[in-house]
């Protein structure tokens, strides 16, 4: 007998495509946040879902820091140009330059900068909606985001101004100036999303796979060697087979020493890791503790 | 490598209640025996339990977000938390039980299969524990479980157990649940959770984990009858492809039932007919497809169908009506008063609306209907008349409960006001030039 009946996969799915369609309609102007990283990877593959055979109807945005991994830039570019997708990136660099973004003294990291530069690429294109790829399990505070998560004229979200959303029905209704942020995967975990890359046969930046990098151990964890941010002689540097588990600012985006070369290997490595994927405090026991959960396989 | 993670469908379930009576212990439980808890995770529990919670673990502080919103004094509403095993991944809605305990439980209960409702076995059913459950009926949840925790404090008495299974089941016939469980269990101490406690000879099983793994959900959306309201007109603009120069497909996410290539449907409210041509998704042409799969329909006549119209089987026809009867949840601070303007959305589309009537508010732990209200305030439930300002294709809630449930939005401020609930139409959708039908 035929089951009528969805996977998890499929439902997650349907929950996203349902929710990309809604923004097409619902919205004037709309875009997808894009950065090359693998939770907007599966959203481009799910607004392919949603939209196809029509080409994309929204516009895909980046902010760049700046501070990129290479493989980052180089496939992102390329994989807009495979959808056919119109590309929007503003940068730090350029934001810096004009005065919109301001480097606090000592301040490297440019994940914070990141925030007006978006801002002001949401007024100069005025968009209305931007869907990105955060997922509740990622962190704590996350937990509570709403699929379509109401932005003042200032960008700012107001826990306390948070609209319910019951069943499927949501409130995309704005005033002027205002913004919606809408998270299509927000009831994906890091599994569902690696599970998804391997049925849906998506390629991921190299990065995320092992590859052998020069790191320097800092705050805990290694970090790329970087020009950005050379090791200082006091610095402890080695050569490592390592992958990244999550992608942010090259100088503080950790390392994790692991041999996963594929998606299955990936997909063990998440199911036997005993640390969450940003919990990069305890980094260094992360590998090591996940490498021996792995030897015990059969054990979920 | 063999890859042991493998959950096959996903089960949904919420759980309410206060912190004392071990609901926080119990998610912690299952998440942490389920392996999905991180030890950065434990960790930041302990250095919290070390710094104000004199040793003791908290378990209710594993979304941070949490704690500074109680130390703001702002409302806590639903977390959501996700864990899987082998056989299935798990969404709970974890809805805190004080202060806007009603507004958060249809919230959290409102895309739930499953409920469960924590009894502490020492205070038995309590209002709260009623309460729970009346809303878990209202709400259609088709699953519940009734987990009688504590059992530990009561010395894993039969007699306990049974006694709070009978205050249970002497409210259940007033409820729409089909299915309930109860199932004696320490959340403090893990028994009946994962694996079967030597303290319970006396009951068989199943643990709770064992019967959220098993518990048959494949029946929960509706299968029978088929709706499929348009959320997006698919046409290609440029195509690359010449054959796709007429293509014109009506995008959305199938609300009921099953369609098939060849199959008659209708189109409301205009009344159109016409027959499936394709069923296109990105992974090829289907020859069927089911609720609550997103797909796109081609028809065999280039009809004129824009978002909101909903296409149906052409013998199994939704109700349509502009006087609408409705259970609601009110959730905002500013109360609902009748003759007032909202819009409404429901399923695909948004209109105006203006309730014309509050027919009772429903008491909460009694289910009674009282009369003569002239307000609904925020947390109250009640049964509405609604006037919208163009007809609404739809069902009961109880039939389905995405063709039969909607929300109110307040003009100007742009909030979500209300949840609402649909009765069973009166009158079968008419449509207006059935006469024209192809």
């Amino acid at each position: 007998m035929k089951s009528y009946h969805l996977d998890h996969l499929d439902y997650l799915e349907t929950e996203a495509i349902h929710i990309m369609r809604e923004v097409a309609a619902e919205f004037e102007r709309p875009a997808i946040l894009f950065s090359g990283g693998k939770d907007s990877i599966c959203l481009l593959r799910l607004a392919e879902k949603a939209f196809r055979p029509s080409d994309i109807p929204l516009p895909f945005l980046n902010v760049a820091t700046g501070h990129e991994f290479p493989e980052l830039l180089e496939f992102r570019d390329r994989r807009a140009k495979e959808l056919g997708a119109k590309l929007i990136v503003r940068s730090v660099d350029e934001a810096l330059e004009k005065g919109l973004a301001v480097q606090a003294p000592g301040q490297i990291s440019r994940n914070q900068l990141q925030i007006p530069v978006l801002l002001s690429a949401i007024e100069e294109f005025r968009f209305d909606c931007c869907i990105g790829g955060a997922r509740r399990d990622e962190e704590k505070a996350r937990a509570k985001e709403r699929f379509f998560s109401f932005r003042d004229s200032f960008g700012q979200w107001d826990p306390k101004n948070q609209r319910p959303e019951i069943w499927n029905l949501y409130n995309g209704r704005l005033n002027p100036g205002e913004n919606m942020r809408v998270f299509p995967l927000s009831n994906w975990t890091e599994m569902d999303v690696w599970e998804y890359i391997k049925r849906e046969k998506l390629e991921v930046p190299s990065i995320y796979f092992s590859h052998q990098r020069r790191c320097v151990r800092r705050g805990g964890q290694w970090v790329p060697d970087t020009k950005l941010m050379p090791a200082k002689a006091n610095e402890e540097v080695k050569e490592l087979i390592v992958r990244v588990r999550t992608i942010g600012d090259i100088i503080s985006t950790g390392c994790v020493e692991s041999p996963a070369a594929t998606c299955d290997d990936i997909i063990a490595e998440i199911a036997a890791a005993r640390v969450t994927e940003r919990g990069s405090r305890a980094d260094d026991r992360v590998s090591e503790a996940a490498m021996e959960d792995r030897k015990k396989a059969g054990y979920f | 490598m063999t890859v042991t993670h493998h959950p096959v469908d996903l089960l949904r379930f919420n759980t309410c209640g206060s912190v004392d009576d071990g609901k926080s212990t119990l998610i912690g439980r299952l998440l942490y025996d389920s392996k999905s808890l991180m030890e950065d995770q434990i960790e930041a529990l302990e250095r919290s339990a070390d710094i104000t919670g004199g040793g003791q673990i908290n378990l209710a502080n594993l979304t941070d977000g949490l704690r500074a919103e109680r130390e703001q004094g702002i409302t806590i509403d639903v977390a959501y938390r996700y864990f899987a095993t082998p056989h299935r991944k798990f969404i709970i809605a974890d809805t805190p039980g004080h202060v806007q305990y009603t507004r958060n439980m249809v919230t959290g209960a409102s895309t739930a299969n499953l409920s469960i409702i924590l009894v502490d076995a020492r205070q038995g059913v309590i209002e709260q524990s009623r309460r729970h459950a009346i809303i878990a009926s209202l709400l259609r949840i088709p699953h519940l479980v009734v987990a009688i925790n504590k059992m530990d404090l009561v010395d894993w008495s039969e007699e306990r157990f049974l006694e709070i299974k009978d205050q249970f089941e002497e409210f259940l016939p007033r409820l729409d649940i089909k299915d309930v469980k109860f199932i004696p269990v320490s959340a403090l101490q893990g028994d009946n959770i994962v694996t079967l406690s030597a303290h319970t000879p006396w009951y068989p099983g199943p643990t709770l984990l064992g019967h959220l793994e098993t518990v048959h959900i494949a029946s929960d959306w509706n299968l029978s009858n088929f709706r499929f309201p348009v959320q997006w007109v698919n046409r290609p603009n440029n195509p690359t492809d010449h054959t796709l120069h007429d293509f014109r497909g009506l995008s959305g996410q199938i609300a009921g039932g099953i369609v098939r290539v060849g199959q008659k449907v209708m189109i409301l409210p205009s009344g159109f007919s016409s027959t499936i041509k394709q069923i296109w998704t990105l992974d090829g042409l289907q020859e069927e497809a089911f609720s609550p799969q997103s797909v796109t329909l081609v028809l065999e006549h280039d009809l004129d169908i824009s978002r909101g119209d909903v296409i149906v089987d052409a013998e199994d026809l939704p109700g349509a009506s502009s006087d609408l009867h409705a259970k609601i949840c009110w959730m905002n601070p500013r109360p609902l008063t009748p003759g007032k303007q909202y819009l409404i959305k429901h399923t695909n589309q948004t209109v105006k609306a203006s309730v014309t009537a509050i027919e009772h508010r429903i008491n909460i732990s009694t289910l009674e209907k009282e009369d003569g209200i002239t307000e609904l305030a925020m947390n109250d439930l009640g049964e509405i008349r609604l006037k919208t300002a163009k007809p609404l294709i739809y069902d009961g809630y109880a039939i389905n409960r995405l063709t039969g449930s909607f929300i109110l939005i307040e003009p100007g401020t742009n909030t979500t006001v209300a949840a609402g609930m649909l009765l069973p139409p009166t009158e079968v959708a008419r449509p207006e030039y059935r006469d024209f039908a192809i």
